[in-house]
């Protein structure tokens, strides 16, 4: 479990740095690149496409090992099923996202600013999953044996 | 477009990417921010909430760290206190109703073709950029 929560750690370092390093961090740059039809922005499209090389890379590896390193299986969904609650839920937080440029990562990584705006995005963030958590009564995930 | 406009978005996408990697081959587990932060709140059955609030923790020191020694970050935000509190509950409650955010679905579920991944990022992509469209260029804001 020590060796566990300081992989934790570490990786929180190295994700929070690339939210600051990427420009993530900065609602008006993400405002931006979602302003498609305004001054458009595309460099976030390269913080998405960067990312997605390690994490590929990560996954074929998962793919040919057994195990993770500090754990003794991998806890990923194996649901495939498109229902309306995956809809529902990615179109809300698209709407909340486009409205302040806020995601979770960025918002939490904003902590580090002691802006007052990412406190409270932040505990707003966590009653909505506070409302959610008593709203529904949540079916344990289906996690993959591998 | 400079090179350095692209260079440090890219640098910085690889480093999420990478600690997304490690976190799936050291501990098997995805590096969703949402369920993480659902975690570290106690508001999950089965997450450790102690290892969300590690990863948690680090997120915050590593932003600090990198603000301080690489890239001082330039925060643009002029939303009015109700419009952050009604995004916060929206996103809050969407990344949990909908099971992801930008990085589960994005960064980590893209990653493995999956195919909720894909309609989610889809549709939040598109939903996000229909609402700054609405705000921007109907309603006439331009934070």
């Amino acid at each position: 479990m020590r060796a566990q929560m300081l992989a934790a750690i570490v990786c929180g370092l190295i994700f929070g740095a690339g939210l600051v390093i990427s420009d993530m961090i900065n609602p008006g740059r993400v405002l931006a690149f979602l302003d498609v039809a305004g001054n458009w922005d595309p460099t976030l499209a390269f913080v998405m496409g960067g990312a997605l090389i390690p994490s590929a890379v990560a996954n074929i590896i998962r793919s040919r090992g057994s195990a993770p390193l500090l754990d003794s299986r991998f806890y990923v969904p194996t649901n495939r099923s498109i229902d309306w609650k995956l809809v529902t839920g990615a179109a809300l937080f698209g709407l909340g996202w486009g409205l302040v440029g806020f995601c979770p990562g960025p918002a939490i990584a904003a902590l580090s600013t002691g802006r007052w705006e990412a406190v409270l995005f932040v505990a707003a963030m966590l009653i909505g999953m506070l409302v959610y958590r008593l709203s529904h009564r949540q079916r344990l995930p289906n996690y993959s044996a591998n | 477009m400079t090179e350095i406009d692209y260079l440090w978005p890219l640098a910085g996408g690889l480093l999420i990417g990478l600690s997304a990697g490690l976190y799936l081959l050291l501990n098997g587990r995805i590096a969703g921010i949402s369920g993480l932060a659902a975690a570290a709140a106690g508001l999950t059955h089965d997450g450790d909430s102690k290892l969300g609030l590690g990863f948690l923790a680090g997120i915050i020191a590593g932003a600090w760290l990198a603000a301080a020694l690489v890239r001082h970050p330039d925060i643009t935000l002029t939303s009015s206190p109700a419009l952050l509190i009604a995004a916060g509950l929206i996103v809050g409650y969407g990344t949990r109703l909908g099971s992801g955010c930008t990085s589960g679905h994005g960064v980590c579920g893209l990653a493995r073709l999956s195919p909720r991944s894909l309609a989610a990022t889809a549709i939040f992509m598109a939903v996000a950029g229909a609402t700054v469209f609405v705000t921007r260029h109907l309603l006439g804001f331009q934070p």
